[in-house]
């Protein structure tokens, strides 16, 4: 069911999270994403809504990955795209923030896309700008266009996402993607598991309406997705896991550990991977069980929907 | 082996079932057939040796979970060959050894170096503990999931305490997935430091530092509230004073997870015991003040301590027979662990089972094993003893390499007359050396 939107218009001024959303948020985005799949599978890939609009990446932290995608997303809609990378090292946390904020106002940028090192800097640069922004993932609090993009992957191999069971494994305490992964699959209906050893876990995690598992095998049973989230090596230094080889040994994703899933479950990772440390390399380029590829081209739909319905509505100043 | 083996006229003790009842027990190929009170009742059985104990007690061997026994690195001190004559000789049919060795155990090879070893020696058996913290550092926990695989029983950073509270927190999280056991030496360092004996009058007349008993209880009133916060399993190692023993004893009452040991010579001695300088009595922790020790006894008696282990720490004379405050700090113990827990039960505080229980039931509980009872089908690790038996401790007798012990010269009842291990016989005595 094609919604698009036509009907009950998307009522959000930013996308800074899955908080806030509805399901038919969810499924309206999606929907519109499917079409800007075929679009860019097109040779002529762009079309020109936004046309005219300027679009500024404000990339706090570090991403080529996720800018690029958002710098190809605007493109290929006609807008023209700014990015601004400023090294954490140069701003005073906070202050700048603001100081940022007014002058990107000036410049009337119509879309902002901000990624920051701190959990809530985005919502609060939201509140001071005139334009639409969307989280490129702050802190370790949310990262909604790749639960998006995640979604959308899914929905279109398996053609739904409610009563799938989802396996979300790797250091989930610390991630933005696994946040809003599981609100996302929550909210449409998925069965959620989280694979950790108990010092990745985060506190509460219980309370999260989602099953918890310090034993892979156990967690993995009868899955059909397993979302493998990368394992930041400075994780060793912080006595959250003692090695790699340790790591991988128990929770990293192989061959034998995936026989305990559905025999065709999708084989997930946001990238970018640390081969050998929470995936097995060879299983990673295994296109019969790895959708990881398939994620990036979903990425740059889904931002290209996203980018469409929040400024379909903007009223323009006088 | 094959081949059967029975004893008869036997005072059965098993502290597992609190059995303590005469009669006989029958070994085959290594482990216990049959046991009880009626076996072999109509006379000896078709078997290739028979036993007659005459009496004395016949019990699951000791496990001693906590020894170090120096090889690899220090074999002039002790090796596994010799602590396994010790072993023996005092009944202790199970050891495990803490990683303190050289290079530490907190690697996989060198774990199955020493079950290599274990069994070219092939004495009492060896288990070992592996370091909770990368060379004992403190600051990055050790492969725990390898090493529990690999077999190691718990995790520890031996004879120094793991003093980062956030790295203990995360160790015992972690360890949690693969339920492993993690023991902590309870002090403070910073209010150890310097410290040789226990800080008190004694100290103070000596002039020597002293190291007050709050280094102790602070560190386990605090990782009683780190068990707390990561439900992980705890065990404290050698608890020494009231305060400790008392925090220990309501944080087991509240339900949670932790377990703790002392050695003998914390209920055997009391801080007196230094005397004139005697580096034999200068231990870490250190020997404490009768108070102390009164109330360690009655933390046996009322179960709040778990198991009774000797801290076997081997030192030559270099490093004891020097000035007090250069002297290394330790005793040994693995052969002199039963004669001094049993002194428990000759003062009255313990019965004979009690005692047994804190020496081979317990510890075989805590570290998740097989063994510590009088079972059909049980590996046959038995210990045949007189409970009675006067003899006098005198360290040119022993069998440890090196002979620091705290109790030379010290009478004590209760002698080992044999020790099997899987259904051999590894030790023995003349049943009666007395007679003529």
């Amino acid at each position: 069911m094609v919604k698009s939107f036509e009907n009950t218009p998307f009522c959000h001024e930013h996308i800074l999270g899955i908080d806030g959303l509805s399901p038919d948020d969810i499924t309206g985005i999606l929907d519109l994403a499917d079409t800007y799949v075929e679009q860019s599978r097109q040779d002529d890939k762009t079309t020109d809504i936004l046309h005219g609009r300027t679009l500024i990446n404000l990339f706090f932290e570090n991403s080529t990955r996720t800018r690029t995608s958002f710098e190809l997303a605007a493109k290929r809609l006609g807008a023209d795209v700014i990015n601004m990378s400023i090294a954490t090292s140069a701003i005073k946390k906070g202050e700048t923030l603001i100081d940022t904020a007014m002058t990107l106002n000036a410049m009337h940028a119509d879309v902002l896309v901000v990624r920051h090192a701190d959990s809530g800097a985005v919502q609060l640069l939201a509140q001071k700008v005139n334009c639409a922004v969307i989280n490129a993932g702050d802190g370790r609090h949310e990262h909604p266009t790749q639960a998006l993009l995640d979604a959308l992957t899914i929905r279109r191999r398996r053609g739904h996402l409610d009563n799938l069971t989802v396996a979300i494994s790797g250091d989930i305490a610390h991630s933005r993607v696994a946040r809003s992964n599981i609100k996302l699959l929550n909210l449409m209906g998925a069965r959620v598991r989280l694979i950790a050893p108990p010092t990745l876990l985060p506190t509460g995690a219980d309370k999260l309406g989602v099953e918890v598992f310090t034993n892979m095998e156990e967690g993995l049973k009868d899955c059909d997705i397993v979302m493998m989230l990368r394992l930041q090596l400075e994780r060793m230094q912080g006595s959250f896991v003692p090695s790699i080889r340790e790591y991988f040994r128990y929770y990293g994703l192989d061959r034998e550990k995936l026989k305990h899933a559905k025999p065709d479950a999708l084989v997930m990772h946001p990238g970018p991977m640390n081969r050998g440390v929470e995936i097995d390399s060879e299983l990673a380029d295994d296109l019969d069980r790895s959708v990881i590829r398939e994620q990036v081209e979903m990425g740059v739909a889904v931002r290209m929907a996203c980018l469409d319905i929040l400024t379909r509505n903007q009223s323009r100043p006088a | 082996m094959a081949g059967r083996v029975a004893y008869l006229n036997a005072r059965l003790l098993d502290p597992a079932t609190s059995l303590d009842a005469k009669g006989a027990l029958l070994v085959e190929d290594g482990r216990i057939a049959d046991f009880g009170p009626t076996l072999f009742k109509d006379g000896a059985p078709s078997v290739r040796e028979v036993v007659d104990c005459e009496g004395l007690c016949l019990a699951p061997g000791l496990f001693d979970i906590r020894t170090q026994l120096r090889e690899p690195g220090m074999e002039h001190l002790e090796t596994l060959d010799s602590a396994g004559d010790a072993a023996l000789a005092g009944g202790v049919t199970r050891v495990a050894c803490l990683p303190n060795t050289d290079p530490i155990i907190d690697d996989v090879p060198v774990v199955e170096f020493i079950a290599r070893r274990a069994r070219e020696v092939r004495k009492a058996k060896v288990h070992c503990h592996a370091a909770l913290t990368r060379g004992f550092l403190g600051r990055e926990i050790t492969e725990i999931g390898l090493m529990k695989d690999a077999g190691v029983l718990a995790f520890t950073d031996a004879v120094t305490a793991t003093v980062d509270a956030k790295v203990l927190s995360r160790a015992l999280s972690y360890a949690k997935a693969f339920d492993a056991l993690v023991m902590q030496h309870p002090e403070e360092p910073a209010l150890s430091e310097g410290g040789m004996m226990n800080k008190g009058l004694l100290a103070s007349e000596l002039g020597l530092a002293g190291i007050p008993t709050e280094a102790e209880t602070i560190m386990v009133e605090r990782d009683l509230r780190l068990v707390a916060m990561t439900g992980g399993r705890f065990h404290f190692s050698h608890v020494t004073t009231a305060d400790a023993l008392e925090a220990i004893r309501r944080a087991k009452k509240s339900g949670l997870p932790v377990t703790c040991d002392t050695a003998p010579h914390y209920f055997a001695l009391n801080e007196n015991a230094v005397g004139d300088y005697r580096t034999f009595a200068k231990v870490s922790p250190p020997l404490r003040s009768e108070e102390d020790r009164l109330a360690l006894i009655e933390a046996i008696k009322d179960g709040t301590v778990d198991i009774i282990a000797s801290d076997h720490a081997p030192h030559d004379q270099d490093s004891k027979r020097l000035p007090f405050s250069q002297a290394s700090f330790g005793v040994i113990g693995l052969e002199t662990l039963l004669p001094l827990s049993l002194e428990l039960y000759h003062a009255g505080h313990l019965s004979l089972l009690d005692v047994l229980v804190k020496l081979s039931h317990q510890p075989t509980a805590l570290m998740g094993l097989e063994g510590g009872c009088l079972k059909k089908g049980s590996p046959a690790d038995i210990v045949i003893f007189d409970p009675d038996q006067d003899w006098t401790i005198e360290e040119s007798a022993l069998h440890s390499k090196s002979k620091n012990t705290a109790f030379e010269g010290r009478k004590v009842k209760g002698r080992v007359h044999r020790t099997i291990v899987d259904g051999r016989s590894m030790y023995s005595e003349p049943l009666n050396p007395k007679a003529s």
